[in-house]
């Protein structure tokens, strides 16, 4: 078992939702029973394959190091390998994938939008899902390109097919806004390939992709160039995030999308831009990275400001949830910015809590809107009366999404606040004080703004063109199903968050550690909390 | 991972327990946190709908908090015997070696490891001393009283089940918050505490007073969250540790500079500001009595609201140093204290609701402890906070055994006269009344004695080696003394004297409300004699200042070197004159002159807002509160959700947006030309390879494929390689 899965832990899992969606291609569309099977089987099957991964994980015990690398040649003339592996720091990114596509797949069940055909939204679901877990595993740099286009398309006919009244508009936009950041990315990776020093492999001198080898072979180059490149990398993930200003295609891209497609674009899509900046931007360029990151810091935190304003100005439901994604990214980006182990673990914490939270936010909006068949909180109310676990379910959400501890969103958003009291050393003190100020007041109006949408919604009495609707009723069994491994995420890794901070502290620190080796000045971040 | 403590046995004295409640405190809060859970998924099912699951583990916790009280008592008074031998010690620390500590029992500390992050482990645990025990033993028996008294209370709402799950997570935050080993934990349980606040407040939330209550407590709270969460940092990098322990020991052996102490503790004096109702965060507290009565006694009297002064007086180190309490004569925590203790009463006299009196009176209660700590009278802070427990929970409780009767909380318009008709609750709430005015021999008689001692402002007789000489809070608290005196008179006059003027025929209320009723009244009584003033020859020396000598961590490494002002005579001599002069001048308004006029009257047509402008514009800033309430929510909230918010989106859809906009339109154009003019074959390849996967996707995928997005994404690619070509020859 272990051997097998080191050699095809990570290929089939990442492989396998194609092949079901090849399979499916095969299959005509009218048998939609059976699509929904494949599809339910084929995610199942990877779900499992990251239960085994976990526990072997568990086994191991070396979250610190990639584990299940599998290193191939692939495209010889650039260079490029398939490599692959998992370590801390993805682990929770991937399974969290793994987790909210079977989820998406039995929430569709029995809804699926117009223009209905679940054949192609199924496929293109699972082709997302092989996007997204490729890109967690992925460990060479035009390989992780790839897998961080596949996700384009799939979400981009999502968005334009399945999506509300303007939704043309919004795919268009997303589709263009992240494709311009890809090519700056991609402009940079080159740029890295070019700059950086050859490594030894397979015995002989050569330039690489391989983002293992890279943080030490970059460290020749000169800091002026590293400020250019990294600054592609930051407008590549910077723009995935979103981060302000380049957010604008997120409440759009939110509003148009069907659902499903809102929630893994909150869940896993976003964090496929923090996550960049984790694993490649900062441990490759790390001195690139302390000279960008008082500003990306101040665009976390006016991202925190902004995207908490852009809320409360909201009547539609799911607009404000969107906007709600932004100014919590702006608290992944600023543990980011913070340059620090803690900074860094409160990032990862904050991604996979926003992902379980706003995914089930969205999912909550939407069945919101399967039944009012409107999400104007001017015209909601009542849902407590109505549809009273649905509203507790929502009520518990916004507690979480407002960083209530004891619940996850804390844990992503205190240790952010904390670490920038004391960044990095070569980081100025007072600028990030600044930011943390700021950022604790953004806490404040994270509150105000969830509170108030739940007031509009789910208190008071409901609206008489709603009171006697039958069709008004509460969560059904395939919603349920579809929320409670999240609602019970989130309780659990709240109570107990040394579940995922027990896997993403080694190898934050390991990717932080390695970065102090190559640093040439010193000039790298203190790892130590707490001095 | 167990990082268990053991207890050292002192040399000699046989102290046979283990100390096993001490050890396994953490049961405590368990037990309400489990019934939470149980009511939540099965409540409905029991007999009495889940009440009885609250009630059980609530007394059990109950049970168990006494018996960690008693074993905490046979240690201290192990110790006791032992003399200043200093051999003594539980706890974590062991610094409190020979020498340093003089007799005093450190706290003991469990814990497991939370999480790590950066290699650090972050504990969680629990840190029992007199302190928590005090509290553990007050908030389980209020809790335990106000269970059963709910009961009855709440019988036949439509959320009952619900409201005793909330009943219970309530109880367990608040355990799990007194115990804490950490600040961290600290925060967790304040956070905790603060939803349970909203969602009890918000009880009945298809009103939308409730919730907007609700929301204005929750929101409030969170502006003074900031600064907890700034301060906990502060002293988490300051200190290396969110233990307790740590924290103090480090600012009071200035291992942790003055500037970031006194950073930390104002920070934190936000939170106490917000949590504690103390002036000028204090408008949400008298709102919050939109939640149930019951509620209202346990939270936003008894328990929740002393939150921060429990704070403070765990993070006593940070405070004492950051403000220098010792050897001044005024600062921010005494300042604030004083002001709110005047704020608090003052308000309190123009309210008609009666829990609205109450709750103001609540914040001058909290004033008078927030301004005891910031004078360094540490156990006189703590002392009043458990007298004014009981006798507080006990006017709640009869308030709203009243409203049960009458239906309404109106003094004015539905009470009077009601003395006759329910007897147990009249009775009960003049003794609590009396005990908060501070006559002797009831408990606030000895608590806010101690706090006006403490101040160090008399020095007349005694009264004299405090830690400063705070002479303007001992003023403040004198006149607060006097209005307190008065306008609980005045509510006792509305309630239940002259006639009534409410609807139909009050009756007693059953004796679930009423037993709650009478122990509190039999403590309200009582409690004072626990800490008997040394020096006053009134009782033997062994039973003198007992709650002193239980709770106050003397000597020990965590505790900074306090003062204690001696008793005096005189001062309380004066200060029941005070409250007596009050008294009276309220007796001669309401009980002569008002009952003159008829006995349904509630004030005389000639009274002095009739005759004196300057006291009619008085009456007017107090009836609306100051504009505190106008300030916050029409022009602070009133701006940010309003035009601030709304300038944020317009800026986002219009400036933002459009030049996101007008970089589309433009580069079509460019598009266009660079399309028809430079390569298309490489627009050809992409073209046909997202032909194939649309063409298998039916009709929409074929409408939506217009050739835009095909062209983009190969300008887009042509202009990459074209970028990382100048790229890379230019750097």
């Amino acid at each position: 078992m272990g051997d097998f899965l080191n050699n095809w832990g990570l290929s089939i899992p990442t492989f396998l939702p194609i092949i079901g969606a090849a399979v499916m291609l095969l299959i005509p569309k009218e048998r939609e029973q059976l699509h929904k099977l494949i599809a339910l089987a084929t995610t199942v099957a990877v779900a499992v394959f990251g239960v085994l991964l976990l526990i072997q994980f568990v086994d191991n015990d070396n979250y610190g190091a990639l584990n299940f690398v599998v290193d191939k040649g692939w495209i010889d003339v650039i260079d490029s390998r398939y490599i692959m592996g998992v370590d801390g720091i993805s682990l929770p990114l991937m399974l969290l994938t793994m987790l909210i596509v079977p989820l998406c797949v039995i929430y569709s069940w029995n809804h699926f939008p117009k223009p209905h055909n679940p054949k192609a939204f199924l496929m293109l679901l699972l082709i997302l899902e092989t996007g997204m877990i490729g890109t967690f595993a992925a460990q060479d740099l035009i390989l992780f390109f790839v897998f961080f286009e596949v996700v384009l398309l799939p979400m981009y006919f999502m968005i334009g097919v399945w999506g509300g009244e303007n939704r043309r508009y919004a795919a268009i936009k997303f589709f263009l806004f992240t494709l311009f950041g890809s090519a700056l990315m991609l402009v940079s990776f080159l740029a890295l390939y070019f700059l950086a020093d050859p490594v030894m492999v397979g015995g002989e001198l050569a330039r690489t992709f391989d983002m293992r080898l890279l943080p030490e072979a970059a460290a020749g180059i000169a800091k002026s160039s590293q400020v250019w490149v990294f600054g592609g990398m930051f407008l590549g993930f910077g723009i995935k995030v979103p981060m302000f200003p380049f957010h604008t295609w997120l409440p759009d891209a939110h509003t148009e999308a069907p659902t499903v497609g809102s929630v893994i674009l909150a869940a896993v899509l976003l964090k496929l831009g923090t996550y960049g900046f984790v694993r490649i931007a900062i441990p490759i360029l790390p001195e690139a990275a302390a000279e960008w990151a008082p500003f990306i810091g101040l665009l976390a935190v006016i991202g925190i400001i902004y995207g908490a304003l852009g809320c409360l100005a909201q009547r539609d439901l799911k607009r404000l949830v969107a906007f709600s994604s932004v100014a919590h990214m702006g608290f992944v980006m600023l543990g980011i910015a913070t340059l620090t182990d803690f900074g860094i673990n409160a990032a990862v914490f904050g991604m996979v809590a926003h992902g379980l939270i706003t995914g089930m936010l969205f999912f909550l909006a939407g069945s919101v809107k399967d039944r009012y068949h409107t999400l104007d909180m001017s015209r909601l109310g009542g849902l407590l009366v109505q549809a009273p676990r649905m509203g507790w379910i929502l009520g518990f959400c916004a507690m979480a999404s407002l960083g209530l501890p004891g619940l996850a969103g804390f844990w992503g958003e205190f240790p952010a606040i904390l670490a920038s009291y004391n960044p990095a050393e070569v980081l100025a003190e007072e600028t990030f004080r600044s930011y943390m100020v700021v950022a604790a007041l953004g806490t404040v109006l994270a509150a105000g703004y969830l509170l108030w949408m739940l007031q509009k919604t789910a208190f008071g009495a409901p609206r008489e063109e709603f009171a006697n609707n039958p069709g008004i009723r509460d969560a059904t069994v395939s919603e349920y199903m579809a929320w409670a491994p999240l609602l019970i995420l989130i309780l659990l890794l709240g109570v107990y968050p040394q579940l995922l901070f027990g896997a993403t502290d080694p190898a934050v620190i390991n990717s932080l550690s390695d970065c102090l080796d190559s640093a040439t000045s010193g000039a790298c971040f203190d790892a130590a909390a707490g001095k | 991972m167990l990082n268990t403590i053991i207890a050292a046995e002192p040399s000699g004295t046989a102290v046979a327990a283990s100390g096993w409640f001490l050890e396994n405190a953490w049961l405590i809060w368990l037990f309400p946190a489990v019934s939470f859970l149980v009511i939540l998924l099965f409540g409905k099912r029991f007999p009495r709908g889940g009440s009885e699951v609250g009630i059980a583990a609530v007394g059990t916790s109950f049970v168990f908090g006494l018996l960690t009280a008693i074993q905490w008592i046979s240690e201290v008074e192990g110790a006791g015997g032992e003399g200043a031998g200093g051999e003594y010690t539980l706890g974590a620390s062991g610094l409190a070696a020979e020498g340093e500590a003089s007799g005093g029992v450190s706290a003991l500390t469990r814990s497991i490891t939370w999480l790590t992050n950066g290699a650090e482990a972050i504990g969680a645990g629990i840190m029992i001393d007199g302190l928590a025990v005090m509290m553990i033993f007050v908030v389980t028996l209020v809790s335990l009283l106000v269970h059963v008294y709910s009961t009855d209370y709440v019988a036949g709402d439509r959320r009952y089940t619900h409201f005793f799950a909330f009943l219970s997570l309530f109880t367990a935050s608040m355990l799990f918050f007194v115990t804490a080993s950490t600040t961290l934990q600290m925060l967790v349980g304040w956070e905790l505490v603060g939803v349970c606040s909203f969602a009890l407040i918000g009880h009945w939330w298809e009103q939308k007073p409730n919730s907007d209550a609700a929301l204005k407590a929750f929101f409030t709270n969170r502006v003074g969250d900031m600064g907890l969460i700034i301060g906990v940092s502060i002293l988490f990098f300051g200190a290396g540790t969110f233990d307790v322990i740590g924290v103090n020991e480090a600012a009071i052996n200035g291992s942790m500079s003055h500037t970031v102490t006194l950073a930390a503790a104002l920070c934190l004096t936000a939170a106490v500001m917000s949590k504690s109702g103390q002036f000028f965060l204090h408008t949400w507290l008298p709102d919050a009595m939109a939640g149930p009565t019951p509620v209202s006694a346990l939270i936003h009297a008894a328990t929740m609201v002393v939150a921060g002064v429990f704070m403070v007086a765990r993070l006593y180190g940070v405070f004492f140093e950051g403000f220098t309490i010792g050897g001044a004569s005024v600062n921010l925590l005494a300042l604030i204290g004083g002001l709110t203790t005047l704020v608090g009463a003052t308000l309190a006299f123009v309210q008609n609701d009666i829990k609205r009196v109450l709750a103001y009176s609540t914040v001058s209660q909290l004033g008078y402890m927030v301004l005891a700590l910031g004078v360094g009278a540490w156990t006189a802070a703590l002392f009043h906070l458990f007298t004014h427990a009981f006798f507080k929970a006990c006017l709640f409780l009869g308030s709203g055994s009243v409203s049960h009767a009458v239906h309404s909380f109106d003094m004015k318009k539905n009470m009077g006269g009601l003395r006759k008709a329910m007897p147990h609750t009249y009775r009960t709430f003049m003794i609590a009344a009396v005990a908060l005015a501070g006559l002797p021999i009831f408990s606030g008689f000895w608590s806010k004695d101690e706090i006006l001692v403490g101040t160090g402002g008399w020095g007349l007789l005694g009264g004299t080696g405090a830690n400063g000489a705070y002479t303007a809070m001992l003023a403040m608290g004198m006149v607060t003394a006097a209005l307190t005196g008065a306008y609980m008179t005045r509510v006792v006059y509305l309630t239940f004297f002259g006639e009534y003027r409410g609807h139909g025929t009050p009756h007693e209320s059953g004796p679930r409300i009423t037993v709650p009723l009478w122990i509190l009244a039999g403590l309200a009584t009582v409690a004072g004699f626990i800490n008997f003033p040394a020096g006053f020859q009134l009782v033997p020396a062994s039973w003198e200042e007992k709650f002193f000598h239980w709770v106050e961590p003397v000597g020990t490494s965590y505790f900074p070197a306090v003062k204690h002002a001696t008793p005096s005579w005189s001062l309380a001599i004066v200060s029941v004159v005070v409250a007596l002069i009050g008294i009276g001048a309220a007796y001669r308004y309401y009980f002569v002159r008002v009952g003159a006029v008829s006995p349904a009257a509630t004030e005389r047509p000639d009274g002095l807002t009739a005759k004196s402008s300057l006291a009619r514009l008085g009456h007017r800033i107090l009836v609306n509160k100051y504009y505190l309430d106008w300030l916050y929510t029409t022009v602070i909230v009133g701006f940010v959700k309003g035009p601030l918010a709304r300038a944020a989106y317009w800026t986002n859809q219009n400036i933002i947006d459009r030049v996101v906009n007008e970089a589309g339109t433009r580069s079509v154009q460019a598009g266009n030309i660079v399309y028809h003019k430079v390569d298309q074959l490489v627009v050809d390849g992409i073209v046909n390879a997202t032909g194939k996967i649309s063409d298998s996707s039916g009709e929409e995928l074929r409408r939506i494929q217009t050739g835009k997005v095909q062209q983009y994404a190969a300008i887009m690619f042509i202009a990459a390689t074209i970028l990382a070509g100048i790229f890379i020859i230019v750097i």
